[in-house]
C-alpha cells in the first residue's frame, strides 16, 4: 500500500455532444506504484489522453475517484489543483510546448517561478535539470535554435525541475524521427531507473512502449490486455 | 528568470507591434498633455485678480470701448476710491509672432491701484513723469533683454499713428514682478495719453475702468450705482469685481475646453480600441502557451495578473513618454509667443489626471483579455492547437 502513488477507483468520464451523452470510460480502476514506468497504448479515441489528464489533475472524472498518495485530488478546487500539479506532476507534451521567447534555461525555470526558491537557486536547479537531459551547452539557446529532439529534452528538463513524484508524457516521441525518439526515450528510462521517477507515457508507438517497464492497452475505455516489457 | 522577466519577455516578443501600440498611446498622451495645459491656462481664471476691485466694461462686450469721460463720472460715485483705466493696445515686438500683452493706462492711478506690482518708488516716479515711459513685466524683460532706460519700439496689430506708422517708441521706466500671481508679470503698461494723442482712430475711447472702492463690503451697491448711471447712454456699462470679470473672460473661452475634451476623448477611444484589440490578439495567439502555464501549475489568478500587468506597462510606457514629450514641447513653446505661452505648462492636476487615465487605459484594455486568459480551459486550448 505504501508503494502506491496513484489510484484510479471506478473512474468514469463522459461528456455531452449536442443532446447525446458520450462515455469515454466507466468504472475504470488502475494503480500506479512509485517507480513505475508505464506505457499506455491504444487506438485514437480510446481515452488515453483523457486518462493522462485525469492522472495529472488537468481534467476531472465525472464519476469515481483519483487518489494521489492516498489523498483525493479530483475534488480539489481549481487553485488547489493548480498547486497539486505544480508540486507533484511534471508534464511532457508531444509538441514540446516551450515558450518561444525564452531560452532553454528560462523555459526550464518556469515551474520554479511558483516556488519560494531564490533566483540563484532557480538558476542552479534549471542548470542541473538541463545537465540531466544532456543539454547544458544549449542553455542559452531559444527553442527555434534547437532541434526537435533537443526541444523535447528541454521539455523533459522542465518537467523534472521541480522534482515531481509523477511524470506524465503524452506522445513524447510523436513528432520525432526514430533515432531522436530513442534518445528521448533513453532519457526517460534513465529518469526512471537512475532517479526513481514514476512515469506514465501515452504512445501509439510500440517501439517507444518497449522502453517502459509495463504496457497497458486501452480500448474503448477498457484495459484489454496487460503485458510486462521487462 | 523572474515573474517580471516573463511579463517583459511576453510584452516584447513582437517588438514592432508593441512599439506601434506604445506609439499610439504616446500620441494620445502627448495630445492630452499639450491641449490640457492650453485649456488650463486659457480657461482658468488667474489667481491674481482682486475680488474687491471693480471693473467697468461696455455692457455689450468687454472688447467694445467706453468714452473716457466715464472715468470722471465714476470718480464721483461715493464709494469710489482710486479710479483708473486701461486700454488694449494689441502690441507685438518686431514680429507679429512676438505677441506682447500691452495696455495704455493712466500711470498715477494705475501704480496706486496695482500695489501688488513690486516696483521701487524711483521706478514708479520715473514712469509717471516720462510720458513715453513703460513698465515691463520681468519675464518679458528677461525674454527680450530689455533693461531700464532702453527704448523699445512696440507695434500694434490694431492701431496706427496719424503719420501712418504702426510703431510707438517706449522707454523702459521700470521692471516689475507680481507678488500675488506667478505669471502676472508677462505684460507691459504705458501712458494712455501718449498713445491716445497719436493714434489715428478711436481717440478718447478706453477699454475698461478699474475702481478701488473705499468700502469693499459695499461693492455690489456701488456696481449697481455705476451701471445705473449709464443706463440708456450710448455705451451702457457692466460692473463686476475684477475676479468675476476674469472668470467671465475665461467663460468666453470655455468652448476651447469642449474642443480639448472632444479631441482628447476621440483620441482616447481610438487608442482604447487599438490597444484593446492588440491585447486581445496577443492573448488569443498565446492561448496554447497559457494552457501550458496552467498545466504546469500557474493559477488562473496569476495568469490574470500577468496579462493585466502587461496592459498596464504598455499604458504607462506610452503615457509617460507622451506626458514627458508634452512637457518638453511646452517648454520649447514657452520660449516663443512673446511670453504669452510661458504660462502654458503641465500642472500637478494635469499630471494626476494623466496618471489616472493611464491606469484606466491599462485596466480597460487589459481586463477582457486577462479575463479570457484566466478562463482558458486547458483541455479545450490543447484540442484547438
Amino acid at each position: 500500500m505504501s508503494d502506491e502513488l496513484v489510484k484510479v477507483a471506478r473512474a468514469g468520464k463522459a461528456y455531452t455532444r449536442g443532446k447525446q451523452k458520450v462515455s469515454i470510460f466507466e468504472g475504470l480502476d488502475m494503480r500506479i506504484e512509485k517507480g513505475a514506468f508505464l506505457a499506455i497504448m491504444g487506438p485514437s479515441g480510446s481515452g488515453k489522453t483523457t486518462l493522462l489528464n485525469m492522472l495529472g489533475g488537468v481534467d476531472r472524472p465525472t464519476s469515481g475517484e483519483i487518489l494521489f498518495q492516498g489523498k483525493r485530488v479530483d475534488n480539489l478546487s481549481e487553485s488547489a489543483l493548480a498547486a497539486f500539479r505544480a508540486g507533484h506532476v511534471g508534464f511532457i507534451f508531444q509538441f514540446y510546448n516551450l515558450m518561444p521567447m525564452l531560452t532553454a534555461q528560462q523555459n526550464v525555470e518556469l515551474p520554479l517561478l511558483l516556488t519560494r526558491l531564490s533566483k540563484k537557486q532557480r538558476r542552479d536547479r534549471a542548470a542541473a535539470a538541463l545537465e540531466i537531459v544532456g543539454l547544458s551547452d544549449r542553455a542559452k539557446h531559444k527553442p527555434a535554435e534547437l532541434s526537435g529532439g533537443q526541444q523535447q529534452r528541454v521539455a523533459i528538463a522542465r518537467a523534472i525541475v521541480s522534482d515531481p513524484e509523477l511524470i506524465l508524457a503524452d506522445e513524447p516521441t510523436g513528432d520525432l524521427d526514430r533515432e531522436t525518439a530513442n534518445e528521448v526515450l533513453t532519457v526517460l528510462q534513465e529518469l526512471n531507473r537512475l532517479h526513481g521517477k514514476t512515469i506514465v507515457m501515452v504512445t501509439h508507438d510500440a517501439e517507444a512502449a518497449r522502453y517502459a517497464k509495463k504496457t497497458l492497452h486501452l480500448d474503448k475505455g477498457v484495459f484489454v490486455e496487460k503485458g510486462l516489457n521487462s | 528568470m523572474t515573474s517580471w522577466g516573463l511579463i517583459v519577455k511576453n510584452l516584447f516578443r513582437r517588438k514592432l507591434r508593441t512599439f506601434l501600440t506604445v506609439f499610439a498611446i504616446f500620441i494620445a498622451f502627448l495630445i492630452f498633455g499639450v491641449l490640457s495645459a492650453f485649456q488650463k491656462t486659457l480657461t482658468e481664471p488667474p489667481q491674481g485678480p482682486s475680488a474687491t476691485r471693480l471693473v467697468v466694461t461696455n455692457k455689450v462686450n468687454f472688447t467694445q470701448p467706453l468714452p473716457i469721460s466715464y472715468v470722471e463720472r465714476v470718480k464721483a460715485v461715493k464709494n469710489a476710491g482710486i479710479v483708473s483705466h486701461m486700454s488694449w493696445f494689441g502690441g507685438y515686438y518686431q514680429e507679429p509672432r512676438n505677441f506682447v500683452v500691452s495696455f495704455g493706462v493712466d500711470p498715477e492711478t494705475y501704480v496706486a491701484i496695482y500695489s501688488e506690482l513690486a516696483l521701487s518708488d524711483a521706478e514708479k516716479q520715473a514712469f509717471i513723469k516720462d510720458r513715453t515711459g513703460m513698465l515691463v513685466g520681468k519675464k518679458l524683460a528677461d525674454m527680450y533683454g530689455w533693461k531700464v532706460g532702453d527704448t523699445v519700439p512696440l507695434k500694434s496689430s490694431i492701431f496706427r499713428q496719424k503719420d501712418g506708422s504702426d510703431a510707438w517708441d517706449f522707454k523702459v521706466s521700470g521692471i516689475f514682478t507680481n507678488t500675488e500671481e506667478e505669471n502676472g508679470d508677462q505684460y507691459v503698461v504705458f501712458h494712455y495719453d501718449y498713445f491716445n494723442e497719436s493714434r489715428s482712430f478711436g481717440r478718447d475711447a478706453i477699454g475698461q475702468i478699474v475702481v478701488q472702492t473705499r468700502d469693499p463690503a459695499q461693492n455690489d451697491a456701488t456696481a449697481r450705482e455705476i451701471d445705473e448711471m449709464f443706463v440708456n447712454s450710448g455705451a451702457e456699462t457692466e460692473t463686476r469685481t475684477e475676479a468675476a470679470f476674469a472668470a467671465s473672460f475665461a467663460a468666453q473661452l470655455g468652448d476651447i475646453g469642449f474642443i480639448v475634451t472632444a479631441v482628447v476623448g476621440a483620441a482616447f477611444v481610438t487608442i482604447l480600441l487599438i490597444a484593446g484589440n492588440t491585447m486581445m490578439l496577443t492573448v488569443r495567439e498565446r492561448t496554447g502557451e497559457i494552457a501550458v502555464l496552467k498545466t504546469i501549475g500557474f493559477t488562473a489568478r496569476r495568469i490574470f495578473a500577468m496579462i493585466l500587468t502587461e496592459s498596464f506597462i504598455l499604458a504607462l510606457l506610452g503615457g509617460l513618454l507622451g506626458v514627458g514629450f508634452a512637457y518638453v514641447a511646452l517648454g520649447l513653446l514657452g520660449g516663443m509667443g512673446g511670453g504669452f505661452l510661458g504660462a502654458v505648462k503641465l500642472t500637478p492636476s494635469i499630471l494626476i489626471t494623466a496618471f489616472i487615465l493611464m491606469a484606466l487605459l491599462g485596466f480597460l484594455t487589459g481586463f477582457l483579455p486577462a479575463w479570457r486568459a484566466m478562463r482558458t480551459d486547458i483541455i479545450t486550448a490543447f484540442a484547438r492547437k
